[in-house]
C-alpha cells in the first residue's frame, strides 16, 4: 500500500503493548478501593488494549479513511436522505452550555435548552400540521413504536379492546411490521396497486372493527406521492381506526403537504434525514413524533411545559396519568435536537419550501437522465418526489449483471451506491435519492457513471461482476461470516501489566 | 434543471398532490444567516447553568474526556457516513464497531455485544424482551433499585408486547437496607402459576449500593429464569463483571465512557449476552470475515434477526442505532487504556469517600449502611428546599429523591449524591460548608427561612 490513501488497519488489540499508555488522569490513592467488599471486586482486569495517544489517533484516523461519507462524496442512498450536514450544527451541539448540561438538572438550571426544545416542538407542529410533538424517541423506528403504542392506548382508553390489526403496504420499511409486533399487534400486508400506489380496494377489504391502525409512508418508498391518500384516510377513520404516517420521506413534502391537515393522526420525523443531523455511521438519529388532538393525552412523559410567566419546565413524575409512559431515559437525544433546531432556524419558512422543491427537482432530473439513456428500466416513469426507482431487470436478462454488481461498480467511480433490493416489490431495484444539496454537475457525473456501467455490462460484464476493484477491500464472504460468527477479538489472557507505581 | 425537464414551474412537480390536500403556508420565522444563528444559539446555551459544583449523577456521569476523543469524532468520514450497507467502502465504521463489541465484551466478561441501542433504558427493556423470547415465559421481575427511568421504559415496552412486569421490593432496614430483597425475590420466583422469564438488578443500584448479584443470579437460574445485570461500564474496571457472577445478559448506559451529558443524549445503550442467546439479541452485529482476496475484513452479520429481513418476525424494530457513540466510547477506552480506566473508577471512589466524610462532619449521614462505589444517598431534612438553596449558592447537590422516586417513601428527605474523578476537594468543601450553613439556620423538621418551597 502507498504512503497516502486508505490503509487497512490491524485491530486496536494488536497494537497493544504491555505498559504503553499516555497519562490522562491522576493516580488515585492506594487505599481508594479498600472499603469495597472483596466479593464485589474484579479479580481479572479487563483485557483492554494498551496504546499511547499517537498509536490510537493514527489507528482511528486511518480507519476513518476507509469510509465513504457525505463529506467525501455523493451518497444517493434512497430513503436515507443523505444531505449535507452543516458544520455550524456540530459547533452548536458542542457549546458547553448545551453539551455539559446534566439531564437531571433542575429546570431552573436548564432554561436555555428547555426553551430550545419547546421552540423546536412548535416548529415541528407547524411543519407537520399536527397538534403536539414529543421529542423523546431516539430514532425513526423508536418513533414508530411510540406512535403505535399511543394508538393502542387511544383505543384501550375508549374501551375499544378488539383492535388487533395494523395494515401495512408491502412496499413499507421493515420497521413498520416489526413495530406492530413490538406493540403486540398483528401485521396485515397489503399489496400495492399496479401503478405502485395504495390499492384502495385492498385496504377497504382488510379494514374493519379489528383494525387498530394503518401505517403509510407518503411519499411511498417508490418515491410516489400517494394521491389516493384522502380516500384511504376517510375509509380508515370510518371504521374507527387511526392513521400513522411514516415520515421517512418528509424531505419531499415540506411546505407542500402537512400530514396533520390531510387527516393523518400521528407521524414520526427523522431529524437525521430531513433536518440534516448527521447519520453517524448508523446513528444517532432522533425520531420526534407529532400527533393530533386524539392522541395528545397519550404522549410520552415528560413533556416540556411553558408556564404562563414564560418559564419552562418538565412534567413532574406522574403528572399526566394518561401518558403511555417513558420511551427512554431522560428527555431525549438533545444533542441531536440542537442540530435540528439550528437547521430549521437556518432555513425558516421559505428555506424549507425550497429544500423540498430542490430535492424533488434533483430527483426528477436524475430520473429523466437515466430514462433518456434507455439503458435502465424506470418502472414508474411519471413525476417522482425526492427519490425514484431504477431497475437493472433488463440488463440482468441481457448480460447477467445484477443490480448488486452495478452498485459495487459505482464504488469504483467514487460514488456510494443507491439503496438496492428495496423496496422488495420491485425486481432488481435501485432506490436513488440525490437530495437538494448536490450540484447539477454531481448529478450529471453520477448519471454518466451509471450509464457507463450499464454499457460496460454489455462490453465487459466480468469487470462489473467482480467490482469493486479500487475500494479498500473486494467483495466480502458474508455467508462465511454468518456461518462461523466471529463477533469479538479474544485478547490473550494475562498480558495486563500492573500499574508501574 | 427545469428547462431540462421541460417544465415552467417547480409547482408542476407537485401537481400529483390533490388540491384539497395541499398544505397551508408554513408560518415560521424567516431564514437566519449563520452569524445570527450562532448568536442566537450562544444566547440559549448561556441560559443554562453548567458552571455549578455538581454532585449529580443518577444515571448520567461527568468524566474527563481527553481532547483526542472529540477530535476523532469530528472527522466527517465518521459522522457523515451512514449504516455500512456497502461494506467495501465502510471498513472504518465496520472495524470500529467490531472493536467496540470486543472492548465492551472485555468489560462485561461476556461473549457477544450488540452494535448499540438507544440508551441504557431501551437496552434494559430489550434485554427483558429477550428473556421472554428465550424462555417462552411472559413475566419479568425488576428490582425497585433499578433506575426509575429504566423501570418506566421497561413497563412501556413490556406492556406493549403484552407481557407482565413486577417490582422486587427493597430490604427496609438493617445492614442490607436499600438493596434488593432476595427473600422476596425467592417468593416471587416460586409462583408457579406465573413463571418468570427474567430477573433484573442493577450494579451499582440506582441508590449507589452494591447489590448481591451472584445470589440473585443463582435464585433466577434455580427457577429457570434468566438473569439480567444493568451495569455502569466505568465501574466494571474495579467491580466484578456480569460474566463472573452468572448474568445471562448485561445491559447498561455507555454515556459514562466519555460521552458528554448533553441533557440526556445521544447516549449509548449497551447490550451483551452469552453465545447461547445470540439469536435472540436485537440490533446490528458486526463480524470478522475475509474478502475474495483473503484479506481480513468486517461485515454486518446474522442479519436474519433484523427487521429489514424478518419484518414482523424480527427480534426488534431497531434500525438506526448509536454507532457514533459506540465509536466515542471506543476511542475514550483506547485513550485511557486499562490503567487509566481503573484510575478513573478508583479516583471516583476516593472522591466519594472524601465527600461522605465531609458531609458526615456537618451532620449529614448516609441513608444506607451498605457498600457503595462512588454514589450514595444522604438524609437531609427538607431535602427539596435545601437543594434549591444550595443551587442559589452554586452547588448542584445531587438529586432530590423524594421528587424523582415519589413512590419510594423511604427515600423522602434524601439526596442522591455522586463524585467522579473530576470532583475537586474545593467543590466538596463548598458543598459541605454551604450545607452546614443552611442546616444551621433551620430546625431539622421545620421549613427553611427565606427559601420558597
Amino acid at each position: 500500500m502507498s504512503a497516502s490513501g486508505p490503509r487497512l488497519q490491524p485491530s486496536l488489540f494488536e497494537l497493544s503493548k504491555p505498559g504503553r499508555h499516555s497519562d490522562k488522569v491522576p493516580h488515585p490513592p492506594k487505599d481508594a478501593l479498600d472499603r469495597l467488599p472483596p466479593e464485589h471486586r474484579r479479580q481479572q482486569p479487563p483485557g483492554l488494549p494498551e496504546v499511547n495517544e499517537p498509536d490510537a489517533v493514527r489507528h482511528y484516523v486511518n480507519l476513518s479513511q476507509l469510509n465513504h461519507a457525505v463529506d467525501t462524496g455523493f451518497y444517493p442512498l434512497g430513503s436515507c436522505t443523505m444531505k449535507w450536514n452543516p458544520k455550524v450544527n456540530e459547533w452548536a451541539a458542542r457549546l458547553p452550555g448545551f453539551a455539559q448540561l446534566h439531564p437531571m438538572a433542575p429546570d431552573d438550571v436548564a432554561q436555555g435548552t428547555l426553551q430550545l426544545l419547546w421552540e423546536l416542538e412548535q416548529i415541528l407542529i407547524e411543519v407537520s400540521g399536527m397538534r403536539a410533538v414529543t421529542l423523546q424517541p431516539a430514532a425513526g423506528a423508536h418513533g414508530e413504536l411510540t406512535g403505535i403504542l399511543m394508538i393502542r392506548e387511544y383505543h384501550r382508553a375508549r374501551g375499544d379492546t378488539g383492535r388487533t390489526d395494523v395494515l401495512v403496504p408491502d412496499s413499507a420499511h421493515g420497521t413498520n411490521p416489526a413495530t406492530a409486533t413490538m406493540a403486540g399487534l398483528k401485521t396485515i400486508s397489503i399489496k400495492a396497486a399496479a401503478d405502485g400506489g395504495i390499492d384502495l380496494d385492498g385496504f377497504r377489504a382488510a379494514l374493519g372493527p379489528q383494525t387498530a391502525a394503518v401505517m403509510i409512508t407518503n411519499p411511498s418508498t417508490l418515491g410516489i406521492f400517494e394521491s389516493r391518500i384522502g380516500e384511504l384516510l376517510e375509509a380508515v377513520h370510518a371504521v374507527g381506526a387511526l392513521a400513522y404516517m411514516d415520515g421517512a420521506n418528509l424531505n419531499a413534502i415540506l411546505g407542500r403537504f402537512k400530514p396533520g391537515e390531510a387527516g393523518f393522526d400521528v407521524m414520526h420525523i427523522n431529524t437525521h434525514k430531513t433536518f440534516s443531523t448527521p447519520h453517524g455511521g448508523g446513528g444517532p438519529g432522533a425520531g420526534p413524533v407529532a400527533v393530533n388532538e386524539k392522541l395528545e393525552a397519550f404522549l410520552p412523559a415528560p413533556r416540556v411545559i411553558r408556564e404562563p410567566d414564560g418559564r419552562f419546565r418538565l412534567e413532574r413524575v406522574g403528572e399526566r396519568p394518561t401518558s403511555i409512559g417513558r420511551m427512554r431515559s431522560f428527555v431525549g437525544s438533545t444533542g441531536v435536537l440542537v442540530r435540528a433546531y439550528a437547521y430549521l432556524r437556518t432555513h425558516g419558512a421559505s428555506g424549507l419550501a425550497e429544500i423540498t422543491d430542490d430535492a424533488v427537482l434533483a430527483a426528477n432530473y436524475l430520473k429523466d437522465r437515466l430514462a433518456d439513456s434507455g439503458v435502465f428500466d424506470i418502472p414508474f416513469p411519471g413525476v417522482c418526489k425526492h427519490e425514484f426507482i431504477a431497475s437493472a431487470s433488463s440488463i440482468k436478462k441481457q448480460t447477467g449483471v445484477r443490480t448488486l454488481d452495478i452498485a459495487k461498480r459505482l464504488l469504483d467511480h467514487g460514488f456510494h451506491a443507491p439503496t438496492v433490493y428495496f423496496p422488495l416489490t420491485v425486481d432488481e431495484a435501485m432506490l436513488i435519492e440525490p437530495t437538494e444539496t448536490e450540484s447539477i454537475e454531481t448529478l450529471d457525473a453520477f448519471a454518466d457513471a451509471l450509464i457507463e456501467i450499464a454499457r460496460e455490462a454489455h462490453s465487459d460484464p466480468e469487470t462489473v461482476k467482480t467490482a469493486p476493484h479500487t475500494a479498500p477491500v473486494r467483495r466480502l464472504d458474508e455467508a462465511g461470516a454468518a456461518r462461523n460468527p466471529n463477533l469479538r477479538w479474544r485478547p490473550a489472557v494475562g498480558d495486563w501489566t500492573p500499574c508501574p507505581d | 434543471m427545469l428547462d431540462a425537464l421541460g417544465l415552467e414551474s417547480v409547482d408542476d412537480l407537485f401537481a400529483d398532490i390533490p388540491a384539497p390536500l395541499r398544505a397551508s403556508p408554513l408560518r415560521l420565522d424567516p431564514p437566519e444567516p449563520e452569524q445570527q444563528l450562532m448568536a442566537r444559539l450562544s444566547g440559549l446555551a448561556a441560559r443554562n447553568r453548567v458552571e455549578l459544583a455538581s454532585f449529580l449523577g443518577a444515571g448520567a456521569y461527568r468524566h474527563f474526556s481527553p481532547p483526542m476523543v472529540d477530535q476523532i469524532l469530528l472527522r466527517g468520514e465518521w459522522y457523515t457516513a451512514y449504516t455500512p450497507y456497502q461494506p467495501e467502502v465502510s471498513q472504518g465504521t465496520l472495524q470500529s464497531i467490531y472493536e467496540y463489541e470486543s472492548l465492551i465484551a472485555e468489560l462485561v466478561g461476556m461473549d457477544v455485544v450488540s452494535a448499540s441501542h438507544y440508551d441504557g433504558a431501551a437496552a434494559t427493556a430489550e434485554a427483558a424482551l429477550m428473556t421472554c423470547r428465550a424462555t417462552g415465559r411472559g413475566r419479568v421481575l425488576v428490582s425497585r433499585a433499578v433506575h426509575p427511568h429504566y423501570r418506566a421504559v421497561l413497563r412501556t415496552y413490556v406492556d406493549g408486547a403484552g407481557l407482565d412486569v413486577d417490582d422486587i421490593p427493597l430490604v427496609a432496614d438493617g445492614a442490607k437496607a436499600g438493596t434488593t430483597d432476595l427473600e422476596a425475590l425467592e417468593r416471587m420466583l416460586a409462583d408457579d402459576a406465573r413463571p418468570t422469564a427474567g430477573v433484573i438488578l442493577a450494579q451499582p443500584s440506582f441508590y449507589g449500593l452494591l447489590e448481591p448479584m451472584a445470589a440473585a443470579a443463582q435464585l433466577a437460574h434455580a427457577a429457570g429464569a434468566l438473569f439480567v445485570a444493568v451495569v455502569e461500564p466505568v465501574s466494571l474496571a474495579v467491580l466484578a463483571p456480569p460474566g463472573v457472577y452468572g448474568a445471562d445478559i448485561a445491559a447498561g448506559e455507555g454515556q459514562a465512557l466519555g460521552i458528554p451529558p448533553q441533557y440526556g443524549g445521544p447516549y449509548l445503550g449497551i447490550l451483551a449476552c452469552n453465545d447461547s442467546l445470540v439469536r435472540q439479541l436485537p440490533g446490528r452485529l458486526v463480524g470478522m470475515t475475509t474478502d475474495t482476496d483473503g484479506k481480513r475484513a468486517y461485515v454486518m452479520t446474522l442479519q436474519a434477526r433484523e427487521q429489514h429481513i424478518r419484518r414482523e418476525k424480527a427480534a426488534s424494530n431497531i434500525c438506526t442505532n448509536q454507532t457514533l457513540l459506540a465509536l466515542a466510547a471506543s476511542v475514550w477506552l483506547a485513550a485511557l487504556g486499562p490503567h487509566g480506566l481503573h484510575d478513573v473508577a478508583a479516583l471516583g471512589a476516593a472522591r466519594a469517600t472524601e465527600l461522605e466524610a465531609a458531609l458526615a462532619e456537618v451532620g449529614v449521614a448516609r441513608v444506607h449502611p451498605g457498600a457503595y462505589l462512588n454514589e450514595f444517598a444522604v438524609r437531609v431534612p427538607n431535602a427539596g428546599a435545601v437543594h434549591r438553596e444550595l443551587l442559589a449558592r452554586g452547588v448542584l447537590a445531587g438529586l432530590v429523591l423524594g421528587e424523582a422516586v415519589p413512590d419510594e417513601p423511604s427515600m423522602a428527605d434524601s439526596l442522591l449524591v455522586c463524585a467522579t474523578e473530576i470532583t475537586t476537594s474545593d467543590e466538596i468543601l463548598l458543598f459541605s460548608r454551604e450545607l452546614a450553613g443552611i442546616l444551621a439556620t433551620s430546625p431539622a423538621s421545620g421549613t427553611l427561612v427565606g427559601v420558597p418551597a
